[in-house]
């Protein structure tokens, strides 16, 4: 069951997408949140759309892994739809029975809303797809960099991001583990009401938080052996550097914005 | 030949915690080892072999005495890296010493803390996943990889820092025989390839027959120092302070008890089949 879990999960692959400079992802991931913020009727969410299904064909991301992927949205999904459907006030009554009232403005609202989250996950979906755990940190740790002036502990942010991801399935495969041993000893983790299930996790949960300060320890051991010293002085074995692609990535993201911006103030 | 590693009147105390006393690990301990060479250390638990080894890195620094490594005193802070990057740990659990969720960045690790040029990493890191037969697997995630595999690519991290003297704190004692075999390999090949010092620190008495020298840790204090057929014979002192010899010498030394009399220094199988056939 734990298995389950696609926390950042990567596909590896060699297409334009990928080979893209993690930061360029990063920047182009936000100027598309921008431009499909600003986008407010049909033609211009069309627009982002397209562009969207584009660089999902570039990237040969298989459809069946980002549908997949949307499954555990589903409930916030149709909360969202409801909520906007039934609780936005209008002139155009379409239905109405007890103390609901369905409008126009409601409908296209609750539309609106839900493919907006579609399209906002399905774009972030596509850049966890397509760039690895490391080079994501590695990219944000660049983007953030010049924050470090204001001292705010960049590196140490992104180190922890790093070991964090490294050590998820190295945790999980440790709970099945407990699991594991718990039941052996007669635990029951399946019947029960919910407050009886969560209960039940207290003994899977401490031993498992006493290993993983040894583990912290460990590590911070290994690490002091390796003549980790804080990110001062630290050099990368990979670079970033950005490239063609990377600038025509950018070109792209700036003609959607002015795109969308210019069909919005057009009314369209 | 030059000396790499030298312990002088060590001395060293884990604080006791709350009132309890002071848990004293050495008194007054003397060792040197030499540059190039294989030495184990052995001992039963609690004597002091991973205290030992925590001071040749400066993690633990002595309460009383010195150890120096290439000359460098490790109680100087501001020798700190430049000690660490000349010796390299390796320690018991794999899991708990790999940094990066990709082989070849775990490796690039120690390399990018030194602050070596991009080029020169990615030549090291290479260079070292040859080393230990793991090249094929440097793109792979750890946890995918089994835990002769995983210690191999930890054995990749250290020397990818070109350490002049590789500390091994029981590598061997999460895996299962096949990823002992591999690991004793990689580290026997590392000594006599590119002559990097090696400690091995070790409860398995085959794996310290394999050393040029072998020191017995008990109580805190040196009990046999010398080449493994030296110590091993001496079955009576290792079983006094809980330790076996080879299953080879303890053959022999038990027919010995039956009225034989062979020499005790075989510690290999085939060695001792001949010692026995030509005794008959």
């Amino acid at each position: 069951m734990l298995k389950d879990i696609t926390l950042g999960q990567y596909f590896p692959g060699e297409s334009v997408v990928h080979r893209l400079d993690p930061r360029t992802k990063l920047l182009f991931l936000i100027v598309y949140i921008v431009a499909l913020f600003t986008a407010s009727s049909w033609i211009s969410y069309g627009v982002v759309f397209l562009f969207l299904a584009t660089a999902i064909a570039i990237s040969r991301i298989p459809l069946k892994s980002i549908v997949r992927g949307m499954k555990p949205l589903m409930m916030i999904l149709i909360f969202t739809a409801i909520l906007n459907l039934f609780f936005t006030g209008g002139d155009t009554v379409l239905a109405k029975f007890w103390v609901i009232t369905i409008t126009k403005e409601g409908l296209f609202r609750a539309i609106f809303m839900v493919l907006r989250i579609l399209l906002l996950i399905t774009c972030t979906f596509l850049l966890t797809y397509t760039t690895s755990p490391i080079s994501l940190t590695d990219g944000l740790e660049s983007l953030l960099s010049p924050l470090k002036k204001i001292r705010v502990p960049v590196h140490e942010l992104a180190m922890m991001m790093c070991i964090a991801l490294r050590f998820v399935p190295t945790l999980i495969e440790e709970t099945d583990k407990i699991m594991c041993a718990q039941k052996a000893r007669g635990a029951d983790f399946e019947s029960g009401n919910i407050f009886h299930r969560v209960k039940a996790l207290v003994p899977i949960l401490v031993p498992l938080f006493i290993s993983s300060f040894r583990r912290a320890d460990e590590l911070a051991t290994a690490m002091e052996c390796r003549c980790y010293h804080g990110g001062e002085g630290r050099t990368k074995m990979k670079l970033l550097r950005y490239k063609r692609r990377d600038y025509l990535a950018f070109l792209a993201a700036i003609l959607l914005l002015t795109g969308v911006i210019v069909l919005v103030n057009f009314g369209l | 030949m030059a000396v790499a590693l030298s312990v002088e009147h060590l001395a060293y105390r884990y604080p006791g915690v709350e009132e309890k006393p002071d848990v004293v690990v050495f008194e007054d301990l003397n060792l040197t080892v030499e540059e190039g060479s294989f030495v184990a250390v052995l001992g039963g638990n609690g004597c002091g072999k991973s205290t030992l080894a925590k001071h040749f890195n400066s993690i633990l620094l002595p309460s009383g005495g010195k150890v120096y490594v290439c000359g460098l005193d490790t109680a100087d802070e501001e020798k700190l890296i430049s000690i660490r990057r000349r010796v390299g740990m390796v320690f018991q659990n794999p899991d708990n010493q790999i940094v990066a969720n990709v082989v070849e960045e775990d490796v690039a690790f120690g390399p990018e803390n030194l602050g070596v040029a991009s080029p020169m990493i990615r030549k090291r890191v290479d260079e070292a996943l040859q080393q230990v037969g793991m090249f094929e697997y440097r793109k792979h995630a750890p946890h995918l990889l089994s835990g002769g595999q995983k210690q191999r690519v930890a054995i990749a991290g250290v020397i990818a820092m070109e350490p002049k003297c590789i500390i091994l704190d029981e590598p061997t004692a999460m895996l299962d025989p096949r990823g002992r075999q591999e690991v004793m390999e990689t580290v026997l090949r590392l000594n006599k390839e590119k002559g990097i010092t090696v400690v091995l620190i070790t409860h398995h008495m085959d794996e310290a027959a394999q050393a040029q020298r072998v020191i017995v840790l008990h109580k805190g204090k040196v009990t046999a120092d010398g080449t493994p057929a030296e110590v091993f014979s001496q079955v009576e002192k290792l079983h006094e302070i809980g330790l076996a010899a080879p299953e080879t010498v303890e053959l022999c030394w038990e027919l010995n008890k039956q009225g034989f009399d062979l020499p005790l220094g075989q510690l290999t199988p085939e060695q001792c089949a001949k010692t026995i056939f030509e005794s008959l």
